[in-house]
């Protein structure tokens, strides 16, 4: 697979606070990357040096290959991004947004007017196209932020937090037209998040603290590693619990087994099958994996 | 270019669309037309009979409500260029508030071009309003009192167009600085309540000590309300020479700022047209290097 973003070394201070601490990473082609952390753990920061709007003190940045200190105008057309704070003129129309943001790429004319028509095909904003964005929805706002962010057909489309303060609704539905957009187009997007539910569905995951990278992998590969499996069993009694040989904590109408793996949950059920008539068996969360990473920093440094 | 003409036309469709700040602009002016005929007309008017009174002069009510409205017209519109150019430049304030600013730095657009693009539109929107007012301002000339040539108004209009420039520049450069609309809204506000004062619109250099005056002689605002002063009074000032001694003329024309004088050296109109257009390059010039500077530091 393709690189399309890889970071060395990567270090940034502001004055004593050191926002990103010797961070290395890449990005494959096509891949739903998802960067984790609390506010303040160093995302934006790394974003904005990705975006060439902020100085780096150290390291190495490559975009589709090239160097950000030789080239950063290639760069800045092959990156679209999508702030948490929406930026369109809300006393502009859509089309007036658009045809802005096509200028400061150099799409004029003809080839405006077909992105345009393209892009309010597949994100379905005709309807609303001639209308002031001040008076869009939430969520017909958060399509036309994504479409402003890739009038110029970018290779990586960088979501910086962008479901950070939404309604459920309109989270789903800026969810709904991103995952279409990667059918569609196969577009990279790099997405910085604090809500780990929208980590689960992603190619590969981050995770920063302080500026240091603290974890990475596959969703599930973090799962595994991080963060524990349960197995609760409904309807047995203490004694019963007891039997099966495990730490148990009680729950409401059973027992909760946390358990290192799903094989282990196998060898209880084949040892006790008289006692797992209604059981269920979980899989470890995001946030769990989270709270274990970063915990395990705060108790005793890095993982 | 045309990047650039979308920049301006973006900046200029928004302050337009944005109703409190085009109206507020276009009504200040207005306002202080309306506060100067009603409260300070009375007050010119019976310094000036004073004056020739005092002078054993007879003069008409007519060259006396001309020379009434062009000082009122001249401090208007020279205090307008500048407070209104202050109030137009928002946007470039605003667009750091909102994130624009950051957001249109993440395509291929030059902070130079974007910087560019701010002064243009902001100059556009500023003579825009200060015509208006202009206008404004001759219709309440021309039932008050009309001296002034076709040459007096086309060298007002030329004063109006280098005081806008050089109040979009120096609100420019002030603005580049300010971060949050409270800084804004105090910046505008210092400016509308002191720059009449300093640049001698509310009242001229001559009343003032010589300390002051020397200090504000400094300031090149001032060099461009005595132009507008002089095209806006010269006609009234004109017919008056008619009946009045040259000695009348030139201590009237020290008394209202016509003629000013830096440390006793008499300047002259010309020389207040060199000192305007220098300030504005200057400002201009500050105003690009601080967009270079900004470039480096963070990029």
């Amino acid at each position: 697979m393709n690189e399309v973003i890889r970071i060395c070394n990567l270090h940034k201070s502001f004055k004593d606070v050191h926002a990103v601490n010797d961070l290395s990473f890449k990005v494959n082609e096509g891949e739903l990357f998802a960067f984790l952390g609390v506010n303040g753990a160093g995302k934006s920061t790394t974003i904005s040096i990705i975006c060439s709007t902020l100085k780096k003190d150290s390291g190495k940045v490559y975009v589709d290959g090239i160097d950000i200190d030789t080239d950063s105008y290639q760069i800045k057309q092959k990156i679209g991004v999508v702030f948490q704070n929406s930026v369109l003129d809300k006393s502009l129309t859509v089309r007036q947004n658009l045809t802005f943001r096509a200028a400061l790429y150099g799409i004029f004319n003809k080839e405006l007017q077909d992105r345009i028509e393209y892009l309010s095909t597949i994100l379905e904003f005709k309807d609303f196209i001639d209308r002031p964005v001040g008076k869009l929805s939430g969520g017909q706002r958060r399509k036309i932020d994504i479409a402003r962010a890739i009038i110029h057909n970018p290779k990586i489309l960088i979501l910086d937090e962008p479901t950070t303060g939404l309604d459920p609704q309109t989270r789903t539905i800026m969810w709904k037209v991103i995952n279409d957009l990667r059918k569609k187009l196969n577009m990279t997007v790099l997405l910085t998040t604090h809500y780990m539910e929208e980590a689960v569905d992603c190619d590969y995951v981050v995770i920063i603290d302080g500026g240091k990278m603290v974890a990475e992998g596959k969703p599930y590969e973090l799962k595994n590693k991080y963060a524990s499996d349960s197995v609760t069993v409904y309807g047995i009694n203490e004694e019963q619990a007891e039997l099966i040989g495990e730490d148990y904590q009680k729950v409401v109408g059973g027992f909760r087994f946390i358990i290192k793996d799903t094989k282990l949950a196998t060898d209880m059920i084949i040892k006790n099958p008289q006692l797992f008539t209604d059981y269920e068996v979980t899989k470890g969360q995001m946030d769990s994996v989270f709270l274990n990473v970063t915990g395990k920093k705060l108790v005793g440094g890095d993982k | 270019m045309k990047t650039l003409f979308a920049c301006v036309k973006r900046n200029t469709i928004l302050f337009f669309k944005d109703k409190g700040l085009f109206f507020t602009s276009l009504i200040t002016p207005l306002i202080l037309l309306v506060l100067y005929s009603t409260f300070l007309s009375n007050v010119y008017k019976d310094s000036y009979t004073m004056i020739f009174e005092s002078q054993g002069l007879s003069i008409s009510k007519e060259i006396v409500d001309g020379l009434a409205g062009g000082q009122l017209m001249s401090s208007l519109l020279a205090v307008s260029c500048v407070t209104v150019s202050f109030c137009s430049n928002m946007l470039m304030v605003q667009d750091k508030v909102t994130g624009a600013h950051k957001d249109m730095l993440i395509t291929p657009l030059k902070r130079s071009t974007l910087g560019l693009s701010y002064y243009i539109s902001t100059t556009i929107s500023t003579l825009i309003i200060c015509l208006v007012a202009l206008v404004a301002c001759l219709i309440y000339v021309a039932i008050v009192g009309w001296y002034m040539t076709f040459i007096d108004v086309l060298l007002t209009f030329v004063d109006i167009l280098l005081l806008v420039t050089f109040g979009t520049a120096l609100s420019s450069v002030i603005n580049y600085f300010l971060s949050s609309q409270g800084q804004i809204s105090a910046v505008g506000s210092i400016v509308s309540s002191c720059y009449g004062f300093i640049c001698g619109a509310y009242m001229p250099l001559s009343q003032l000590g010589e300390g002051l005056r020397n200090a504000f002689m400094f300031l090149p605002g001032t060099y461009g309300t005595a132009l507008i002063r002089n095209h806006a009074m010269g006609g009234a000032i004109e017919e008056l020479s008619k009946t009045a001694s040259p000695e009348i003329i030139k201590a009237l024309k020290d008394t209202i700022d016509c003629n000013i004088y830096f440390f006793d050296q008499s300047v002259d109109t010309s020389v207040m047209y060199v000192v305007v257009i220098a300030s504005i390059v200057v400002l201009l010039g500050a105003y690009v290097l601080i967009n270079k500077f900004a470039k480096k530091s963070k990029k």
